[in-house]
This record gives structure tokens, C-alpha cells and sequence, in this order.
């Protein structure tokens, strides 16, 4: 089943095309790295999938829902939520707080105003197990902005992870974590996202020929190949355009 | 799915909760009795009022990161609704208890806090402040324009003393105007406290922090806006129901810039990131209108020093400053701080004194002409146009600062010492 | 026909004012992000300086001289308060420009007064800069400076002569305005520390790291912003009338402006500066209503509609409130403003 379908998306600012025409579909359960030089669109495209840029033509499917031109909010109750390149966490609120808010919509609870926090048993729980999963438990109470770097970017995948949705698009999760920290850090991904659609922009090469079913490249906002790590590793058109370098060759086997 | 408990939890009864909500209780059925002059009960009164409106205010700044200039305009439009149904129930066309006129009031700002909110709260910060004050100069304009409702430049005045008294309460007395608003008082600040802990309340916090993340995890953020700009509005009219109560006349300020402009200025002073901080602020604002103004005729320009410094050195407000000692408390360290407070206290009161004997001076010279150059100013007799006085004065403000200055050095080397403790004792717990 | 174009050229010269005033509260808003509270006091500065020097030095010295204090104050009001919570974000900067308003009030009563003072143009710009002269039998006529009386009442009474005539203080707001706009024009364009002001509105830590002191270029725009409005003091003030009142009249009008034109936008403040100066012009000097216009196309109204409160209401009176009423339209309808680009 396909969880979630680009067709033809284009993107301009002004006069300039960002997003050149993409075409992908992604089947359920798929786990998606999404490479590809600076500036070639994976943000970008990131954002128009998430409702935060409207396409400037072409359709976007998530599932059996249409969502290109709708609202982050409404992308996100059918079920599709994202994690942030730069960490976008709730810094006045504790871990706790941070992780209960995520869960609030999904399990119905809205705009109310006449049931106290405190007594909602399944938020709670469910928020607690969250922490757990993302080893913050021992920060129960700690304010999101005195946490370190690391565990911001765990709070914020435990955000987007906590309504439940089915698609997660991660924006380079691992951005600016040492090596110690991003293998920790890809265990717990994994961990998290087990039998979910997942899509993951990466500069670590490493990272995505370990994590991934299947590989996009985008360039110059197209995306130039769509398929299993080793035949993305042999194709002509990727190793012209991104492989080329001896270093990404390392990489991808260290 | 709900995750049905497997094992019994306990959870204590939060003492020191009862123990405050029980304070608070025991404070406003006890404080008319100690003070008991007309002017005290009035003020009062004024003061159960302000916490209403200040906390309300506080609901769109504290807690939802949106900043008003014009947030009398609902208290004041409820104050007229109220007026109006009193006035309608005084000539027995409604029957309405004067006890439900604030309820009246209350929703009459509700009403209007959907009216404007909608347009209000499609856009958010600075643009947010500048529409907000937009609508306020609006609705004042407005209120020289339709005299019907607005009753022109006298006002709109009514009754409070009529209808069947119950009980034998007639609201004639001030002090029975007091029970009346101290009971709505701590019914809505329970309410709005019990706000604060409602999923709605803790999206509204949300929203403050990062309005755009709140959109990715399923929620409108403009629609929490506007639902909170809806609540603040309803109580807001409740507190300016009670004023009209109080008052018996209701006149075009109370939608003025000027309203607006002391809620922002003494919930921000009293401290906008914590709950009981505009309690604080409400107390002061009615303290500085009532008594301050009397007192001095530069009343103005202090306030607007203090909020300036307040600002630039303590954006918490006062329970900001309040929390940090009781931190130091906390942990043990308040008793070694006493030393480099007085410290701090005294040379500020020298420094402040100088300064404020030479703004007196000014004033006087400016105002009081016609009264001769003498006056007192905390008991000294000052000439404000002999060079003694301002030679006097200009020394002891510029020693006090000088002295100042020193106690703050000593004040910060104290302060850090206590703050690296802290942060040790801190992690030694953690641990543990 | 001449009240047509006297009233236009009123309307245009207030809104020019109104621009003044704005394009330097959009200038700061644009570079620093700080909305000023407090732009209309230092505009009151400026009046109270200008009328001072204006009874010691002359005008033209006041003229000069007025702008350039107001925006050293302006400037050290920067460096002292504004910068200290420069790192607390935009609500505190707001702040404490709004706690600045309060002691500026204070301290003007306190130096001046209570009472508006006599600030009187110099004798070059009393008095009309041109009159129009409607003769039913000659026609529309121009006549530089003010008309000779005989020119405006006719022995014949069967002759109506109109005499309109176009204060040259106001000509002289025009002109300042007009220079000011194109001053800044160049300054940003055509300079190199325009440049650096430009590039420092988008990109702050990049400029900063060329070399350029960011927190320098702050405080000099923020001095700039405000001599501006120290300018558009001097002219404001003696042209209409210099009194403590006369930053809370302006103040709520150029926010408007700002958010009607568009936040962060100059050409928008322009914009809407002159629609708003316009309408409002034009609005005063009608004295229709509902009931009177309607009453005129032959409607039949019952008294109790004539007397109603909302349908009697004259066009000029309700004049005070159509910028805010603007400002409301444009939120409904085109809430970036008319010509914003900037989400805030």
C-alpha cells in the first residue's frame, strides 16, 4: 500500500524553481533516506509534504487523503508528523509537559477546558512510557531548554513520534552530534519507529546505508534515484552528481 | 486505548496547596475586619477586582505570550453591560439579583471577546499588540459617538441598592460590596488557576513557547488563541461588572489607553511568568492609584522608572524575584544573602531618597508655585529654590550610588556563590 | 472644485506627515525588529526642542538643530536601556520603548508644562503659500501668497467669489517630507552604510562577523528613526499645535499606518499614510449622514430613524475612528497589510 505519493511537485519562490517536478511514492512500513547535495531541496520538499509551504503545483497523497495546500495541523490529525533540522521543542516546559502536549490531540482530548491534566490517566501514561522510550525518564521535570543538545533532539523526535502518526519525516536528526552519539541516537530511531513509514533526510552516509529500506537522491530539486542503497551506490547519474568523493566512499562503509 | 492502572499508586494530599488556597481564604474574610476605614474597605475591594482583571490579562500575556495594549476595552464593555442590566433591574424590567450582576458583566465581555477576538487574534505578536490597540482607541472613540449606550460624557450611573434584600444584605455598606466581590474573587481565581491545568491551558503554554511546533502536533494554533482571548474576556467583564457594582457609574475611561496601559504595566511589575505574580501587581496598581497619587505628584514618572528598571533587570516581575529567594531557601542558602539585602536596601533607600527629594523639588517648583518654595518631603523641610537643598540632595543621591554600587558588587559575589552551590547540590541529588 | 483641491493637498501634506512619523517607525522595525512605543514621544521631543530653540535661535536653526538632539537622545536611549533587553526578545524591547512613553509624558509636563506653548512658524511661512480664487464670472484663478481682499469679495452681489487659500506651512511639510523621502532613498540605496543597514536587516550575525559593529548600526538607525521624528516634530508642531496631548493623538494613528501599509514596508507606510491622511481630511469637512443622505436621494424616514444614534452620525464626526475602522478592514480582508512582506 502506498503511504505516501508525490506527483509532479513543484515548488517556486518568485522566480525561482526550488522543487523541479518530483515524482516518488513511498509503500507503507518503507523506511526512506533522503540524500542529496546542500540546497538541492530535501528541506524544502520536507516542508511542502508537512503543510508548512503550499506546492505551487502538483499533488501530494497521504494515503487516500490529499494534502498538498492544507494545514500543518490538518496533515498532521491524518496522521503524518515531523521532526525539525533546527530543534523546535517547547522550551518552557518540562519534559513531561513537552511529551504530554504531543499527545493531547490523538487521544481526543482537543480544546477542553473542563478536565484537569492530572486526571487524564491514558496522556499520562502515555507520556511516561514516551520518556522511557527515549531515556529522558531521569528528566522527568527538567525545563526542555536547560536539557543538552542530544537529549533536545530526543525530546524532539519523542514529540513527533507521540500522536501516533504513521508517516514520520525526520530532518536530519542527527545534525551536529559526535559519533558516539549519532550510533546511540539511530538505535533509538529505529527502535521507535518500528513498523512505521519512514522518511529521514542525511548527510551521514553511514547513517543511511545502515537505516534505510530504500534511498532517494534529490539534486537541484529533482529527485534523480529512487531505490535499494547498493543500487543507488552503483548508479552512474548518483555517483556523478553526489558520490563521486572517496570520502562519501568510506563512509558508507564504515 | 486506555492504559488501565495495574498496581495502586499513592498520592498524597498536596498540603502545602491546601495550605495556600486556605491562606488566601482566610485573608479575604479577615482583612476588612483589621482594616476597617471606608477608604480601606474600598480599596479593597479595588483590589479583588484588579486580581480578577490582572489575571485575566495575564491569561493572553503569562501564559499565551499575547500582548494587549487594549485589554480594558472588555473589562470596561462588560462594566457598561453590567450597568445596563442593573439599571434594567432597578426599573424592574429584568429581574436580575444584584449578587448575578457581575455574571451579567462577565458574559457581556465574552460576547465581545468573540465579536473582536476573531479579527484580534488572527495574527500574533507585535502585529497582535498594535491591533489590540487599535481596537481600544476604536471602542473609545466609539463610546463619545453612541450616547445610548455609552451614556456621552457623563457616563452611565445606576443603583446598587434595590431589589429584595436577602439575609439582610442590601449592598448599601462598602463592606458588604466587599464579601461580594472577595467571594467572586476567590472563585475566579480558583478558576483561573484550575485554567492553567486543563489541556487547553497547557496548549495555550505551548503556544507561547513555539506557536509553530504546536501546529505539527494537531492543533490550531489560532483556534487556542482565540478560545483563551474568549475565557480572559469572560473575566475580564466579571471584574468589570464588579467595579460598576462598586462604583454605581461607569464612564468612558474605563475602555481607555490608559486602563489598558496600567494592566499591562502592573502585571508585567507584579510578574507575568507566575501564576500569582498579577496578584501582586493588582495589589500595587490599586496601592499606586489610590494612595501613591496622593501622596506625590510625580507618581507617574516613578511608576514609569520603576517599570523601565523592572524591564531592563527583572523581566520576571516581583514574583520572579519572590521564586529566586525562596529557591535560596530551598536549599539552605537565604540566611547568608540577609547581610548583602540590607545592604543592597539601605544605600537604594539613600540614593532613591536623594533623587526623589530633587524630583519633588522640580515638581513643586512646577506645579505648587503659587504655594511658595517651601515644602516637605519625608519630613525634612526642603526650599526648592535654595541651592542648600538641591546641594543636599544631589549628595546624598550620588553617595547612595556610589554606596549602591559597592553593596551590588558584594550582592552579585554572594549571589554566585549561592547559584554554583545550587548547581552542585543539584547534581549530587540527581546521583543519588 | 477648489475645496476639492485644497482639502487633497491637506490630506496629502497630513499624510505626509503621517509618513514622516511612520517611515521612521518602520525604519527601526525593519533593522532591529523593535516596534517603538515610544516614536511619538520623541516626535513630541522634537516640537518642545524646536519651540525652545525656536524662541532663543530662530527656526531655521530650531529646524536643524531640533533633529539632531532628538536623535542623540534617541540614540543614547538605545545604547543604555533598549540593548540591555535586546536578548530578552521582542516583548521586553516592546517594553520597554512603552515604559520610555510614560517618562517622556512626565518629565515634557514637567519641563514645559501642562498647557500647550506657543510654537509660532517664522514670518517666511505665515500666512498662505497660494489662494485659489473661484469667480463665478472669471473662473478658477491662482494667486501666489494671499489674496488681496479686493480679489475676494465682489461689489456685485450677483458675482460669488470663493477665496481658498493653501497655508505655506503646510506647503512646507510637503516639501521637508518630500526631501526626507528622497534623502533616505538615497541613504539606503545609493550608500555604503545604507549597504551594510540593509544587509544587517536580514542577516545581523553574518554582517557581524564581516566586521561591521552590529549593535553600532542599531543605535545609529534607532538615532536616525527617531531624528526623524524629531523632524517631523519641529514641522508638526508649528504647523498645528504643541501640547503634551499631541503624541497620544499621532501615536495610535502611525501604528495603524504601520500595520495597515504593511510591517516592514516603507512604500506600504507611504501608502496608507497618504490614503489615511486623505480620507480623514476629507471626512472632517463633511457634515453628511446616513439620515441626511438619504433624506436626499427622497427617502421617507420615521423620526424614530432620524433620531437614531448610529444613522445621524456626520461623516465628521466620525472621522476620529476610520483609521482604526481601517485598520480592522484591511485584518479581515488582506491581513499582510497593502503592501507587507513580512510575517510577523
Amino acid at each position: 500500500m502506498i503511504a505516501l505519493e508525490l506527483k509532479d511537485v513543484r515548488k517556486n519562490f518568485g522566480k525561482t524553481e526550488i522543487i523541479r517536478g518530483v515524482n516518488l511514492a513511498v509503500q507503507s512500513g518503507e523506511r526512506v533516506g533522503i540524500i542529496g547535495p546542500n540546497g538541492a531541496g530535501k528541506s524544502t520538499l520536507f516542508n511542502l509534504i508537512s503543510g508548512r509551504l503550499d506546492p505551487s503545483s502538483g499533488e501530494i497523497w497521504l494515503g487516500e487523503h490529499r494534502i498538498d495546500g492544507k494545514k500543518p495541523f490538518e496533515i498532521n490529525r491524518l496522521g503524518l508528523s515531523r521532526s525539525f533540522q533546527i530543534t523546535n521543542i517547547f522550551p518552557k516546559l518540562s519534559v513531561f509537559e513537552n511529551l504530554r502536549c504531543a499527545v493531547l490531540w490523538k487521544l481526543g482530548y482537543k480544546y477542553t477546558f473542563f478536565k484537569f491534566l492530572a486526571d487524564l490517566e491514558d496522556a499520562n501514561d502515555a507520556a511516561e512510557k514516551l520518556m522511557e522510550e527515549i531515556r529522558l525518564d531521569k528528566k522527568r521535570d527538567v525545563l526542555a531548554m536547560n536539557l543538552t543538545y542530544a537529549e533536545q533532539r530526543a525530546l524532539e523526535i519523542g514529540i513527533t513520534i507521540a500522536g501516533g502518526a504513521e508517516v514520520i519525516l525526520l530532518d536530519e536528526p542527527t545534525a551536529g552530534m559526535s559519533k558516539s552519539e549519532t550510533k546511540r541516537f539511530i538505535q533509538l530511531i529505529r527502535e521507535v519507529t518500528e513498523g512505521k513509514t519512514l522518511l529521514t533526510v542525511e548527510h551521514d552516509m553511514g547513517v543511511v546505508f545502515g537505516l534505510a529500506d530504500k534511498i532517494a537522491v534529490v539534486v537541484y530539486g529533482e529527485v534523480i534515484a529512487f531505490d535499494t542503497p547498493e543500487a543507488v551506490r552503483a548508479n552512474a547519474k548518483v555517483q556523478e552528481a553526489y558520490l563521486g568523493s572517496t570520502v562519501a566512499e568510506s563512509q558508507a562503509h564504515g | 486505548m486506555a492504559l488501565t492502572k495495574t498496581h495502586y499508586e499513592f498520592k498524597p494530599y498536596n498540603v502545602a496547596r491546601w495550605l495556600i488556597w486556605s491562606l488566601f481564604t482566610l485573608l479575604l474574610v479577615v482583612l476588612p475586619l483589621v482594616f476597617t476605614s471606608n477608604l480601606s474597605v474600598t480599596m479593597l475591594t479595588q483590589m479583588g477586582v484588579a486580581m480578577i482583571a490582572c489575571l485575566s490579562y495575564n491569561m493572553l500575556l503569562g501564559q499565551g505570550g499575547m500582548l494587549s495594549f487594549g485589554h480594558a476595552v472588555y473589562t470596561g464593555l462588560g462594566s457598561y453591560i453590567a450597568m445596563h442590566a442593573l439599571n434594567a433591574a432597578s426599573n424592574g424590567s429584568v429581574n436580575i439579583p444584584v449578587t448575578l450582576i457581575p455574571l451579567v458583566g462577565g458574559v457581556g465581555g465574552m460576547f465581545f471577546a468573540i465579536l473582536f477576538g476573531y479579527v484580534t487574534t488572527r495574527k500574533s505578536g507585535t502585529t497582535f499588540a498594535m491591533i489590540t490597540m487599535g481596537m481600544g482607541e476604536l471602542v473609545f472613540a466609539m463610546s463619545l459617538m453612541f450616547s445610548e449606550f455609552f451614556g456621552g460624557e457623563a457616563g452611565v450611573s445606576g443603583n446598587r441598592v434595590i431589589g429584595q434584600a436577602f439575609w439582610g444584605i442590601t449592598y448599601g455598606p462598602p463592606v458588604q460590596v466587599y464579601y461580594l466581590t472577595a467571594a467572586y474573587t476567590l472563585v475566579c481565581v480558583a478558576l483561573m488557576y484550575a485554567f492553567t491545568r486543563t489541556p487547553l491551558g497547557r496548549i495555550l503554554n505551548a503556544v507561547r513557547d513555539n506557536p509553530e511546533r504546536v501546529e505539527f502536533i494537531g492543533y490550531n494554533t489560532q483556534h487556542v488563541r482565540y478560545l483563551s482571548f474568549i475565557i480572559a474576556g469572560f473575566f475580564a467583564g466579571i471584574a468589570g461588572g464588579l467595579a460598576a457594582v462598586n462604583f454605581e457609574i461607569v464612564t468612558a475611561e474605563v475602555v481607555g489607553a490608559g486602563r489598558s496601559g496600567a494592566y499591562l504595566l502592573f502585571t508585567f511589575l507584579g510578574g507575568a511568568t507566575f501564576f500569582f505574580g498579577p496578584l501582586i501587581g493588582a495589589v500595587l496598581m490599586v496601592l499606586a492609584f489610590v494612595l501613591l497619587s496622593e501622596f506625590t505628584k510625580a507618581w507617574l514618572l516613578y511608576l514609569g522608572l520603576v517599570f523601565l528598571f523592572m524591564v531592563m533587570f527583572a523581566p520576571g516581575g516581583i514574583a520572579s524575584l519572590i521564586m529566586m529567594n525562596l529557591r535560596l531557601a530551598a536549599f539552605g542558602r537565604l540566611r547568608q544573602m540577609w547581610v548583602a539585602y540590607v545592604g543592597l536596601a539601605v544605600t537604594a533607600l539613600m540614593a532613591l531618597a536623594g533623587a526623589a527629594a530633587m524630583i519633588e523639588m522640580v515638581y513643586h517648583l512646577q506645579l505648587n508655585a503659587a504655594l511658595g518654595p517651601e515644602l516637605k518631603f519625608a519630613g525634612v523641610g526642603l526650599n526648592a529654590e535654595s541651592l542648600n537643598s538641591w546641594f543636599g540632595s544631589a549628595f546624598v543621591m550620588l553617595t547612595g550610588l556610589g554606596l549602591f554600587e559597592l553593596a551590588r558588587r558584594q550582592y552579585v559575589h554572594d549571589w554566585d556563590e549561592t547559584q554554583v552551590f545550587i548547581e552542585k547540590e543539584i547534581k549530587r541529588r540527581e546521583a543519588l | 472644485m477648489e475645496f476639492f483641491f485644497i482639502s487633497m493637498l491637506n490630506g496629502l501634506s497630513y499624510g505626509l506627515l503621517l509618513f514622516m512619523l511612520s517611515s521612521g517607525l518602520t525604519l527601526i522595525f525593519s533593522m532591529m525588529g523593535v516596534l517603538n512605543f515610544a516614536h511619538a514621544s520623541f516626535y513630541m521631543i522634537g516640537a518642545y526642542i524646536g519651540y525652545t530653540l525656536n524662541s532663543v535661535l530662530g527656526f531655521w536653526v530650531a529646524l536643524l538643530v531640533a533633529p539632531f538632539l532628538v536623535g542623540i537622545l534617541g540614540a543614547t536611549f538605545e545604547r543604555l536601556c533598549l540593548r540591555r533587553v535586546h536578548k530578552f526578545g521582542h516583548v521586553p524591547e516592546l517594553l520597554v520603548t512603552f515604559g520610555l512613553s510614560y517618562i517622556v509624558l512626565e518629565v515634557v509636563q514637567l519641563v514645559w508644562g501642562r498647557t500647550a506653548v506657543e510654537f509660532a512658524p517664522p514670518p517666511a511661512l505665515q500666512g498662505p503659500a497660494f489662494t485659489l480664487v473661484q469667480n463665478s464670472l472669471n473662473g478658477l484663478s491662482l494667486v501666489w501668497g494671499a489674496a488681496a481682499p479686493e480679489l475676494c469679495s465682489a461689489a456685485d452681489a450677483a458675482v460669488r467669489v470663493v477665496c481658498s487659500p493653501f497655508p505655506a506651512t503646510r506647503g512646507f511639510m510637503m516639501l521637508v517630507a518630500l526631501m526626507m523621502m528622497v534623502g533616505l532613498w538615497l541613504l539606503l540605496k545609493r550608500t555604503r552604510v545604507g549597504l551594510v543597514i540593509q544587509a544587517a536587516l536580514t542577516h545581523p550575525e553574518a554582517v557581524e562577523a564581516l566586521g561591521h559593529n552590529v549593535p553600532r548600526v542599531f543605535m545609529m538607525v534607532f538615532g536616525v528613526g527617531t531624528g526623524l521624528a524629531g523632524l517631523a516634530g519641529v514641522i508638526g508642531g508649528s504647523t498645528f499645535v504643541t501640547e503634551p496631548a499631541m503624541a497620544a493623538t499621532v501615536g495610535s494613528v502611525i501604528f495603524v499606518v504601520v500595520v495597515v501599509g504593511g510591517m516592514g514596508s516603507l512604500a506600504g507606510a507611504f501608502l496608507a499614510s497618504v490614503l489615511i491622511g486623505v480620507v480623514q481630511t476629507f471626512a472632517v469637512a463633511f457634515d453628511s449622514s446616513l439620515v441626511s443622505l438619504m433624506q436626499g436621494w427622497g427617502w421617507q424616514l420615521s423620526s424614530a430613524l432620524q433620531n437614531n444614534s448610529v444613522l445621524k452620525l456626520t461623516l465628521s464626526q466620525v472621522a476620529p475612528i476610520l483609521p482604526y475602522l481601517f485598520l480592522v478592514l484591511i485584518l479581515i480582508f488582506r491581513p499582510k497589510g497593502l503592501l507587507g512582506t513580512r510575517e510577523t
